[in-house]
């Protein structure tokens, strides 16, 4: 194969293996003769799709504008924790059994509390997106900035640098990669959030549509909602990678990467 | 005899609170202005020297001093390299060069304005260790050892008094080492500031030293100490002088007397 080539199938490669998953789905359910409430075809949720396009619309960008609100504030928040608990061994120790304990809460759980404490609607999906998200960028946050070499530490405090001066002249700097690396997680966990407190208490949102097209028997309308989420994860998932790329290079050294 | 520039009185140093002895009773005393190198086995205490000496350490018991201060924190006038060259992957080798100029004052607080001076200065000492032209390229665009002068570089431009150099050119080939022996030779014989250089190799502590310190095995004491008178400046011809090469072969032999001497002493508490 010529390397032009390759370059077109390694290219398309993404695009040929959702069209793979279509096929072979759509093949199953006809061959095996799958009912439609249980599985839909994917054809008949594209269709479903089309047909509630201004109700998946609306509900599609709330969804979306509770993520990315969320999103931010995990951000805004991770950072800001990440950066206290990779520059202190102190803050370290205090906080990571906490963090820990915190994220192996199942946020399901946490629902139910939100809404006593928030009522029902687009506070609770907030924060369950932010709350879902924030741990992967604090984790990396902290990584990127506790591993710095011991050596370059010794040059810059050789030099008199103070803590801030490490953490702003090397810390950040080198934690960015880390940081862009976790956006990318953070964001799709984002959705998982708001999806899932939409679903539980929400009257608005791809979650509450799922959810009350279910009760209406209306499957091949839920897998429209479901195709809706993965492409927004997968838009948003690809919009950072982009920015990661851009903002990184030198941490990807010009080479072949993921 | 006039007061040294760094003065070291029966330093010791202890690791935490165990008893791993790092070094025991080291005194040494270096002129303003002298090359001297350490020689010792390994994990005899050579790095954690640099490190009491530059203040990122404190001595467990014993004294240093500095320019007639003892040392109680990091010091602000020592540059430093390793073997490993730690430049920033993101900056160019421009900016990693002047890296320290954005730490140390008075540098720091004039940099703002005299950027441009700077720069320029920065570009002549790139261009003094063969590096011209490189300024705008990433350090993961250079070699091993055009990173290490550019490490080299970055450990001079604010002009310290004391440069401290643990192995700095320990990875590089022999061609690539001797040629920046004869380097750091030039800078040093330009602007002579105080160099501690601690190396493996004795045939480079024999061409750069004016002074040459032998470790014994850990816990490191100083075992002997070597004038070396050998007329500067030094070339690769130097090297197949009939003096280098005894120089050369005694300190061969104080570093097999230490290894020897101590085998024949179980190692504390392994
Ligand atoms: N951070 C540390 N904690 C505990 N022990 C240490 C630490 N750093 C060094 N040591 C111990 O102190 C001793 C001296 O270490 P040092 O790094 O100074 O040796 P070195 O002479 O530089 O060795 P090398 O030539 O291999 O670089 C070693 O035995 C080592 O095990
Ligand atoms: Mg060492």
């Amino acid at each position: 194969m010529t390397p032009r080539a390759k370059a077109v199938v390694d290219k398309s490669m993404p695009l040929l293996s959702a069209v793979g998953l279509f096929v072979v789905w759509e093949l199953a359910c006809r061959l095996f003769a799958v009912p439609e409430y249980l599985l839909p075809t994917p054809s008949a949720s594209f269709l479903a799709a089309w047909t509630y396009r201004d109700a998946i619309w609306m509900h599609a960008l709330q969804t979306l504008l509770t993520t990315l609100g969320g999103f931010a504030l995990a951000v805004a928040f991770g950072v800001l924790l990440g950066a206290l608990v990779g520059s202190s061994r102190a803050v370290y120790r205090a906080a990571n059994p906490l963090l820990i304990g915190f994220n192996s809460v199942p946020k399901v759980a946490v629902v139910p509390i939100l809404v006593m404490w928030f009522g029902i609607g687009t506070v609770p999906a907030v924060l369950t997106a932010f709350l879902i998200s924030f741990f992967p960028i604090v984790v990396n946050v902290a990584t990127g900035l506790a591993t710095l070499e011991p050596e370059l530490r010794d040059v810059l405090r050789s030099l008199g640098a103070t803590r801030t001066d490490i953490l702003l002249k090397v810390g950040f700097p080198r934690a960015l990669p880390f940081f862009f690396a976790s956006l990318k997680v953070a964001v799709t966990l984002a959705f998982v959030g708001s999806v899932m407190s939409e679903t539980v208490a929400s009257n608005l949102g791809v979650g509450y549509l799922m959810m009350s097209a279910s009760s209406r028997f209306n499957m091949p309308l839920v897998f429209a909602g479901l195709l809706v989420i993965a492409a927004m994860g997968i838009a948003m998932y690809g919009a950072f990678s982009v920015i990661e790329h851009r903002s990184t290079r030198w941490a990807h050294r010009g080479g072949e990467s993921l | 005899m006039t007061a040294a520039f760094v003065d070291l009185d029966r330093v010791t140093l202890r690791y935490g609170a165990g008893d791993t002895l790092a070094l025991s009773e080291t005194t040494m005393k270096i002129a303003k202005g002298e090359f001297i190198a350490v020689v010792g086995p390994s994990g005899c205490g050579k790095s954690s020297l640099l490190k009491l000496v530059s203040g990122l350490m404190r001595p467990s018991t014993g004294t240093v001093i500095v320019n007639g201060q003892e040392v109680t924190g990091p010091l602000k006038i020592v540059g430093m390299a390793f073997q490993n060259p730690t430049l920033l992957p993101w900056r160019t080798t421009l900016d990693n060069v002047m890296l320290p100029l954005e730490i140390v004052e008075p540098h720091r607080r004039r940099l703002r304005g005299a950027r441009a001076e700077y720069e320029e200065r920065a570009r002549a000492m790139l261009a003094s260790v063969g590096l011209a032209g490189f300024e705008g390229k990433f350090p993961w665009q250079l070699s091993g050892g055009m990173q290490q002068r550019a490490s080299l570089c970055r450990a001079l431009i604010h002009e310290p008094d004391l440069l401290m150099l643990d192995e700095p050119f320990g990875a590089l080939d022999a061609f690539t080492r001797e040629e920046l022996w004869a380097i750091l030779q030039d800078l040093w014989t330009r602007r002579p500031f105080t160099v501690i250089l601690v190396t493996h190799d004795l045939r480079e502590a024999a061409y750069l030293a004016d002074t040459i310190y032998v470790m014994s095995k850990r816990p490191g004491r100083i075992v002997h100490v070597r004038r070396n008178e050998l007329p500067r400046p030094r070339t690769l011809e130097t090297t197949f002088t009939r003096d280098f090469t005894d120089l050369v072969h005694e300190l061969r032999n104080h570093i097999s007397a230490v290894r020897a001497a101590q085998d024949t002493i179980p190692e504390d508490a392994r």
